[in-house]
């Protein structure tokens, strides 16, 4: 997608395309509880095969109610979800067969073993025991050696894990995480990135939920924002950082400045208390007043400066700066 | 047909009854052999028989029968409570399994479990009177078909139900009051006219009545109408889950 195309005002969801490497086309989603609460409101989005998607949003943006639609869990008012080109609907049995999903709450068994809970969800999908693939999730997931304990007997974060365990299980080509990562420890976080890199690279599409930022920011491909049950708007990661972040500028002046000189104004601009930093704030998308012009200005204006340094702003910061702009 | 999740479900179910082996088989055996000393002996030393069958060999056929409704029940309504109050019905709902799958799996395990404890039961009554099946084969026929067909309503309470009071409230205020009034302990002949015919109101009466024709080939209602009503609960039964599925009634929001 082209700079110039991408505007903040612009962000309806994309239309609906379906194509071979799209293994999930949710189209004109909607959900009213039956408390009357709308949950979604006419979502379309297409997740592409062997990506990793991170669902951004606030809590109650309707995250969870959009997966539970995908795996079949909480029905539709109205819309369509194919996963595989399998309407979920129609043919439920083949499209939630490639489903693995994790829950954002640690619901587990209580007293069966890890290895029987396990074997259990396999079960579940219709498939024959394999011994061999449950010991390898079990290994990979640090649960091999709980194999035996029964489940009440683990902690939070092996709960958590043994939950990927189970929608592991069966070996499916798409695995939902509702927020894997909430009220757990930096150690598995950092874990459960790993994971999910290698699971991409055995061609699993892994939807994930999070409200955290750097989740997204870490294992994403793609990324799309919901708020209020709407989803406004899906990018590539790397675009959306680019396009959308506003980038600062920050200039070490030689001589601190009293305030921002007249010469300057019309530019988003801070000083430091000390006066000697002078930061601008500017859009890396705006090619008319780039920041070229800027320093073009501040050389007019016979400001000398010893240093220059450039952040971009975070997925955090266009995230909160989106869902504020649309309350 | 996906026979491994029906599997899977069913021995999920097994397993967790081997788990609490005491309250599944322990207790039933105990409360039948208390039973057979209160009434047997209170009351089988005041009536010394009933249709020409000692009243000790008379009461069996009901005993089991109350103990098979009232696990059946509590079985599988349990079972299918508990992952719904837990969250972890989740798996169930997102697997490839249709709803008949996931009633047999449950419901298919409360009554293996309940005709067990039925068979348990009647082994335990072997040792206390002298027992005589005339008809195994209808024998076995009722008591599949009532622990199924009860196996079945205890999955739609445990559906229904959104607390664990609920869930014992059914089998407390209506069943076990039908099944002792149903002529677990008496035959229903042996009541004034109008309490009979109040009596027949009670679908408990037909169950055990066929039940026990066929150890004793004797019956308070003809068995051929026992055996129909056996059926019209089971059709009932069966239409109830079907609509609770459909609607996804407690289950899918
Ligand atoms: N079963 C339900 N009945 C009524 N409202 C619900 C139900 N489930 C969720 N909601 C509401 O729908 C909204 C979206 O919830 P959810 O999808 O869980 O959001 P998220 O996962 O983004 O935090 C919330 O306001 C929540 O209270
Ligand atoms: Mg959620």
């Amino acid at each position: 997608m082209g700079r110039d195309q991408v505007a903040v005002r612009g962000f309806g969801a994309p239309a609906i395309l379906t194509g071979m490497d799209d293994i999930i086309a949710i189209s004109g989603v909607s959900k009213t509880y039956a408390s009357g609460f709308v949950a979604l409101e006419g979502v379309d989005l297409t997740i592409r095969r062997g990506e990793i998607f991170a669902l951004l949003g606030p809590n109650g943006a309707g995250k969870t109610t959009l997966i539970s639609i995908v795996c079949g869990i909480v029905r539709a008012t109205s819309g369509r979800v194919t996963v595989d080109g399998h309407d979920i609907v129609r043919d439920w049995r083949a499209a939630r067969s490639l489903i693995g999903l994790v829950p954002q709450e640690l619901t587990t068994d209580a007293f069966e073993s890890v290895w029987n809970t396990v074997s259990f969800t396999r079960g579940l999908f219709g498939l024959r025991a394999k011994p061999a693939h449950i010991e390898s999730v079990l290994r990979a997931l640090s649960l091999w050696d709980k194999k035996d304990s029964r489940v009440m007997t683990l902690s939070g974060g092996m709960k958590r894990r043994l939950l990927i365990a189970k929608a592991l299980a069966h070996e499916p080509r798409i695995l939902f995480l509702d927020e894997p990562t909430a009220g757990v420890d930096v150690d598995l976080r950092h874990d459960m990135w790993q994971l999910v890199s290698r699971l991409r690279q055995e061609g699993v599409t892994v939807i994930l939920t999070t409200h955290y930022i750097e989740e997204a920011e870490e294992m994403a491909d793609r990324v799309g924002v919901i708020n209020k049950g709407e989803l406004v708007l899906v990018r590539n990661k790397a675009d959306l950082l680019h396009e959308l972040g506003s980038k600062r500028l920050s200039l070490r002046l030689r001589s601190p400045l009293a305030r921002v000189p007249e010469a300057l104004a019309g530019w988003r601009l801070e000083l430091s208390s000390d006066g000697s930093e002078l930061t601008c704030l500017y859009d890396a998308k705006d090619v008319r007043d780039g920041v070229g012009g800027f320093l073009e200005r501040v050389r007019e204006a016979g400001i000398e400066f010893t240093d220059l340094s450039t952040t971009e702003s975070s997925l955090e910061d266009i995230f909160v700066s989106l869902v504020r702009g649309r309350n | 047909m996906n026979i491994e999740a029906v599997r899977a479900i069913y021995m999920f179910e097994m397993a967790r009854a081997r788990r609490t082996v005491t309250q599944t088989i322990v207790s039933p055996v105990i409360s039948t052999s208390l039973y057979f000393v209160v009434f047997g002996a209170a009351i089988g030393s005041r009536i010394q028989s009933v249709g020409g069958i000692g009243y000790g060999s008379f009461i069996v056929p009901g005993l089991v029968m109350l103990s098979l409704l009232a696990q059946s029940i509590s079985n599988a309504s349990f079972g299918i409570y508990f992952p719904r109050f837990t969250g972890t019905i989740y798996e169930v709902l997102s697997a490839p399994v249709s709803p008949l799958e996931i009633v047999l799996g449950y419901a298919g395990a409360a009554a293996s479990k309940s005709i067990i404890l039925g068979i348990i039961i009647l082994a335990t009554a072997g040792i206390f009177v002298p027992l005589h099946v005339e008809h195994p084969v209808w024998m076995l026929a009722f008591l599949v078909l009532t622990a199924a067909t009860f196996s079945l309503f205890g999955f739609i309470i445990g559906i229904w139900a959104d607390g664990f009071e609920k869930l014992q409230i059914v089998p407390l205020l209506i069943v076990t009051p039908l099944t002792f009034l149903g002529g677990s302990f008496y035959s229903i002949n042996m009541l004034p006219p109008p309490w009979r015919t109040v009596a027949l109101f009670n679908p408990v009466v037909y169950l055990i009545s066929g039940f026990r024709w066929s150890f004793y080939g004797m019956a308070d209602v003809n068995v051929a109408v026992s055996l129909g009503m056996t059926a019209v609960f089971l059709a009932l039964a069966l239409l109830i889950v079907a609509w609770i599925f459909r609607t996804g009634y407690r289950l899918k929001a």
